[in-house]
């Protein structure tokens, strides 16, 4: 099958305008004769559900925690990306979508990210609307901080808690909706299938987790807006809850996965501090703005940080990176960090970190401003580990953080499945290889505030006066039967381990072998023994209690059932994609100074995957990316 | 070093149900691990004994998302004050301590399960006015909305809260005046948040006053708050209620009242 990306003709800067124009629109009057199903209250679903629902649509929104407002976008800390040029320093929408696309190897779609870029502007104003309280100047107006991979201060914020601030506006407009009626909401409800009637997305089955009762909902557009997989490693700075399970059900139904191995990897998190560890924490990147990267310049190190001399300090980013210093990319920091544990000269007692220093910046702005931009930062960092960062350095590692990729879109959000749209992190569109900071909250909002709102109209219009399928219909008869037969394999297995002892396994299977550095011996071993160890938890899981009730490992099996299926698929994308690009490292192919080298003539394409069954190699379509504008070169931070 | 821990868990397998103590052994605790970290080894330990493990609601495990939240040792979040129960440490624990492992229990959060609680009266309080109406689309500049340091600083205070519930399940009247006072601060301090305020704390209290107790001045929600949220705000929404209810008599409610923007 070929990929159409429905990118529209014409100039970049006109695609979007264009585009809209020529959508068909659905008239006010006929909005509540559709019904459009949103899983995922987080800024992408919450967005687009609470939007739609002032449209006029009737809109059936579902998340799995017990309230809309603790989508896992609430734990973003560090900022939001717009290209307001607020600070008058060079910045543009053209630059941001130059920026976006380098930053993310030249491996996401043109027009994508210029839409995102000219979004941006109108997300910072409907959030400023709606009362998120960003940081201000004395004057009175919008304050920026600076992010990786920019040369700009274009980064709003709010304290070290944006994402909290931009989650409670999408829920507080959301709960709008809901009191007015056009949102009907259901928390504690994980779904757990897609519908697809007539090659159609028809809607969907959930489980209520608290009466362990499966049911059906159909609608004229199914929006799938459920965060990202960084789960699939076990510790990464997900929450608990983040899941693969919409998104692979969707998969397994037909929808394609798109670059399931572009996985980030964030340099600044707390360290692994033992085996218990049920997650890892994330140090915002805003700290780059003023902490200082370094290790020992001898290994294994074992005296205290402030006995360090200056001269025995390697402070490695500014040594490599003099133009970008401590502010370069994600992934070029992560490797960085790695490469100098690896090598030994790693800090702290396992030596399993490095260096994050404010000691220069609180004696050049004082501890009352470190303390003002970070304070929330500082204390979390303070609780977690007992130490103090107001008085020596914060210790650090890169930890697994974000998906780039997601189930394929073409412009529209839409996926290879007609009726069924993802946004957010769910989706693989606007990030490439490698995302950079701040820019996650953006295609969230922007996907759900504004794209969605202005593309799903152009595909229910061609539907206006047909009903949804019924939920009576054989579609939705075979997918409850399908869930609740698994739901009761689960708990009839009748083992010995819990589903998080298997978790942990595969997580440290993907860790070492589809994590920071990857090659194809790894990866082929890896796929091997994810097969292995998924037989063995289809033979040994235990689960105790009944499906009847709230269970909660019960949830946590079929996550974990679904992210060992995705797992092989990650390795097979890593194996078959012979090169390097953004937070893709394949250790063969590398640059003589150890970066990331791309091969544009072989991979410059999206690879989408289809499902060809559990345990069986899936199926590579590929979409491949014209760069019109902004031309592949090697990325430089130097 | 690690612990070795008495613990008594609530018990309960669902809403109707009675409910009761259980005790177990936990050893093998590291002081590093987070106090829901601790739960998990306890789980694992139950399940190979063949208990059902502990339900717990919980999800960022970094003090934001507010979904952990139970009461130790007779406080909501534990003995430290100012932390959810995720970010609480067991290096704040001894060897040999018995801990008491309990519910919110308020008249508005009933029990769903073990420590699972159902708060959805909060989502309530908030769907009755707790936002700005800005339909998406039709926001001007955001520059063109000045708002003072201050007032964009103390705002941001108010909107820390993480809904988490601590301050109801610490309050012996079972009050939901801390949570409803942060939000009701948070947006009528700002600008934006003037041409609904008296409209949005009069409908605010009122159904918060349908699901919560009454607020006596305990103090005690001030004390647990994760977010460090002041009592100072449910002073002032004191101030908007009554001013709201004084407008009200005079019919000029659902009016922009530009004179009293404060
Ligand atoms: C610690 C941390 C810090 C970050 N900081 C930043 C930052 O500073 N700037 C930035 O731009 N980005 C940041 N990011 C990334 C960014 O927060 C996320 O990519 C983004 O918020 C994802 O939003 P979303 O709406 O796609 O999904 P989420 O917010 O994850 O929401 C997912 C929703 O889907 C629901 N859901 C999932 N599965 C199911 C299911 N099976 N059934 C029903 N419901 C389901 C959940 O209940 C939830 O409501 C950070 C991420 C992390 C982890
Ligand atoms: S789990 Fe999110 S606040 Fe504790």
């Amino acid at each position: 099958m070929v990929l159409d990306s429905k990118v529209p003709d014409g100039p970049l800067a006109e695609k979007w305008d264009n585009h809209r124009f020529s959508t068909k629109l659905v008239a006010p009057q006929n909005r509540r004769k559709f019904s459009i199903i949103v899983v995922g209250t987080g800024l992408a679903g919450g967005a687009a559900a609470a939007t739609f629902g002032e449209m006029g649509y009737n809109v059936k929104s579902f998340c799995f925690q017990d309230s809309a407002r603790r989508a896992h976008s609430i734990a973003a800390q560090g900022g939001i990306n717009a290209a307001k040029n607020y600070k008058n320093d060079g910045d543009s929408v053209y630059r941001l979508f130059y920026d976006t696309i380098k930053g993310g190897d030249y491996r996401a779609r043109e027009a994508n990210v210029y839409r995102l870029a000219e979004i941006s502007r109108n997300i910072i104003d409907q959030c400023v609307a709606q009362g998120v309280p960003f940081a201000r100047e004395y004057g009175g107006l919008l304050d920026n901080r600076s992010f990786g991979g920019a040369q700009v201060s274009r980064t709003f914020y709010a304290r070290g808690q944006t994402g909290q601030q931009l989650e409670l506006g999408a829920y507080q407009a959301l709960m709008r909706q809901v009191e007015l009626g056009t949102v009907q909401l259901h928390t504690r409800h994980e779904m757990l299938d897609l519908v697809v009637a007539d090659g159609r997305a028809a809607g969907i089955v959930v489980r209520d987790l608290v009466t362990g009762e499966i049911e059906s909902h159909s609608a004229h557009a199914v929006i799938l807006a459920t965060g990202g997989y960084n789960n699939a490693f076990y510790l990464s700075t997900g929450a608990k809850g983040c899941n693969v399970t919409a998104i692979w059900r969707a998969h397994r139904r037909g929808a394609y996965f798109a670059n399931p191995c572009y996985t980030q990897i964030h340099p600044t998190c707390i360290p692994v501090s033992g085996d218990y560890q049920s997650k890892l924490t994330l140090m915002s990147e805003s700290l780059r703005n003023d902490g200082r990267v370094w290790a020992a310049t001898k290994q294994d190190e074992n005296r205290k940080p402030g006995d360090i001399p200056e001269s025995e300090r390697d402070y490695f980013l500014e040594r490599r990176y003099p133009s970008f210093g401590n502010l370069v990319p994600r992934d070029v920091a992560s490797r960085a960090a790695k490469k100098v544990v690896d090598d030994g000269f790693g800090v702290g007692d396992i030596h399993n970190g490095v260096y994050l220093d404010f000691a220069d910046a609180i004696a050049r702005l004082g501890r009352a401003t470190i303390e003002q931009r970070y304070g929330n930062l500082f204390d979390m960092y303070a609780k977690i580990t007992g130490d103090d960062p107001y008085k020596s350095p914060m210790r650090i590692y890169p930890a697994v953080h974000y998906t780039m990729g997601g189930l394929w879109v073409d412009y529209n959000l839409m996926s290879n499945l007609p009726g069924l749209f993802v946004a957010g992190e769910a989706n693989f569109s606007d990030h490439g290889a490698n995302r950079l900071g701040a820019s996650a909250l953006m295609q969230g909002l922007a996907d759900g505030y504004f794209v969605l709102p202005a593309t799903v109209p152009g595909e229910l219009a061609n539907q206006l006066g047909s009903a949804p399928v019924a939920t009576t219909d054989a579609a939705f008869r075979d997918a409850e039967e399908a869930v609740t037969e698994r739901v009761s394999r689960f708990l009839g297995t009748g083992g010995s381990h819990s589903p998080d002892f298997y978790h942990r396994k595969l997580g440290r299977i993907l860790w070492d072998n589809c994590g920071m550095a990857r090659n194809a011996g790894g990866l082929k071993k890896a796929i091997e023994e994810i097969g292995n160890l998924r037989e063995d938890f289809e033979r040994d899981l235990k689960i105790l209690g009944n499906g009847d009730s709230l269970n909660q490992s019960l949830e946590k099996a079929g996550r974990v059932a679904d992210f060992f299926e995705l797992g092989q698929l990650m390795c097979q994308d890593a194996l078959h994609r012979e090169e390097s690009c953004g937070g893709h490292f394949r250790e063969e192919h590398q640059t003589p100074d150890g970066e990331a080298l791309r091969d544009d003539d072989k991979f410059a394409y999206v690879a989408a995957w289809e499902h060809a069954g559990t345990g069986k190699p899936a199926t590579l379509h590929k979409e491949d990316l014209v760069f019109e504008y902004a031309h592949p070169s090697q990325r430089s931070y130097k | 070093m690690n612990l070795s821990l008495t613990l008594k868990v609530w018990r309960q397998q669902g809403p109707d149900d009675e409910g009761c103590f259980e005790t177990y052994q936990a050893n093998d605790i590291t002081e590093h691990m987070s106090f829901l970290e601790m739960l998990d080894v306890v789980n694992e330990q139950l399940l190979a004994e063949n208990k059902e493990p502990i339900a717990f609601d919980h999800d960022c495990r970094e003090g934001i998302c507010g979904m952990c939240g139970v009461v130790i040792n007779g406080k909501p979040h534990g003995p430290n004050g100012g932390t959810t129960t995720c970010q609480l440490h067991m290096r704040h624990f001894k060897s040999g301590d018995t801990i008491t492992v309990e519910p919110w229990r308020a008249r508005a959060f009933p029990v769903i399960k073990d420590l699972v609680v159902n708060r959805g009266a909060f989502d309530k309080i908030i769907q009755a006015g707790g936002f700005i109406t800005a339909p998406t689309g039709g926001a001007q500049d955001a520059n063109l909305t000045l708002v003072s340091k201050a007032t964009a600083d103390t705002a941001m205070d108010a909107a820390a809260c993480i809904g988490c519930g601590a301050c109801v399940a610490a309050c012996p009247n079972g009050a939901g005046q801390l949570f409803t006072a942060a939000k009701v601060s948070h947006l009528n301090l700002l600008p934006q948040g003037q041409p609904e305020r008296w409209a949005r704390v009069t409908s605010m209290v009122d159904t918060m006053e349908t699901y919560f107790g009454s607020c006596t001045n305990y103090g005690e929600c001030e004390a647990v708050c994760p977010a460090g949220i002041s009592i100072n705000f449910i002073a002032q929404m004191n101030r908007d209620y009554l001013r709201a209810k004084f407008k009200d008599k005079r019919g000029q409610i659902r009016q922009v009242d530009v004179a009293d923007e404060g």
